[in-house]
């Protein structure tokens, strides 16, 4: 399932300001992290604003603060401001032109839909601000381990190499 | 949090018919039967108490091959008294019969849930559950 660049946009702007809910957060800092136009994202945020989730802070040292309930808010309150749920592809057709592989498609279509709507409402911010720190955590073990793995290496590399010429032999 | 008693069995039949609208005495009375022991790590019948009280209740045991998977604990029934959520009562009731599954030598733990529940839902994702391996699929009998 793809998400349109607003509701992606959305979702970077929220979870940022939720993660730090204390700091006002500069629109451009938004914007440099994720390689999006301060302008586009001005839009967003304006409407992140407008539904109470942000809270807009002018002058110097402004910019934006998360204002709502991290336990409460979940993916799919953000999700539906920006993007619409298809209706399935009977719904889409005059009613004369409903076919019976229109019906069919909308029967699996609309499983889909409501798997992904169940997935969105339940997971709040809290949750997956939890799952980011988890996901962090493991990356930074794995680069750990990585630069054991390297550190260990210097000690192999000269006895592999040393092999090479014997193995022509 | 301690392995549900006799005693108790009226006072989580409350809870759950307060939740479900529906009081399914002999339905518990045979989970009780299966599940009540307390003696085994593979199956689990725990109640969470308060002032005496019973506050809230979970179910699960361990499972092996089910569905092809690997010996793993599931949990098929978790409530709270509505007037004693949000205080950590599920997250504890979870914990507790985590850590008897993994004293039974699983690492694994699975639900199924309705989808149109938002609130076990989140209260399972917030937890840390995902989704598994596994679809869940149904058809009418005609």
């Amino acid at each position: 399932m793809r998400l349109q660049k607003n509701t992606l946009l959305a979702l970077y702007s929220v979870l940022e300001s939720a993660g730090e809910p204390e700091t006002h957060i500069a629109a451009v800092r938004i914007a440099d992290k994720y390689g999006v136009s301060s302008h586009h994202l001005a839009k967003v945020l304006a409407e992140l604003a407008r539904a109470g989730i942000l809270e807009s802070v002018r002058g110097a040292g402004g910019g934006y603060r998360f204002a709502g309930n991290p336990r409460r808010l979940t993916l799919m309150d953000i999700i539906q401001m920006f993007e619409e749920f298809s209706p399935p592809v009977a719904q889409r057709n005059a009613p004369g032109e409903v076919t019976p592989v229109d019906r069919a498609l909308g029967v699996v279509l609309a499983e889909i839909d409501e798997n992904a709507k169940a997935t969105f409402s339940s997971i709040t911010l809290a949750t997956l601000l939890r799952l980011i720190d988890k996901q962090q955590g493991e990356a930074a073990a794995d680069a750990l381990r990585g630069e054991a793995v390297a550190a260990a290496r210097p000690a192999a590399a000269p006895r592999t190499a040393a092999r090479k010429p014997s193995a022509r032999r | 949090m301690r392995a549900v008693q006799r005693a108790d069995l009226d006072q989580v039949i409350a809870i759950d018919a307060g939740v479900t609208g529906l009081e399914k005495r002999k339905y518990w009375a045979s989970v009780y039967r299966r599940y009540g022991s307390g003696e085994r790590s593979e199956q689990q019948f725990l109640v969470a108490i308060d002032q005496g009280r019973v506050v809230g209740f979970i179910i699960g045991e361990v499972r092996d091959w089910e569905f092809g998977s690997p010996p793993c604990g599931w949990v098929f029934a978790i409530d709270v008294l509505p007037q004693a959520r949000l205080g950590g009562i599920g997250t504890r009731l979870l914990e507790t019969i985590s850590a008897a599954f993994r004293r039974a030598g699983v690492r694994k733990l699975r639900t199924m849930l309705a989808r149109d529940n938002p609130l076990i839902l989140s209260f399972f994702r917030s937890q840390g559950m995902m989704a598994g391996p596994l679809i869940s699929l149904e058809m009418d009998l005609e």
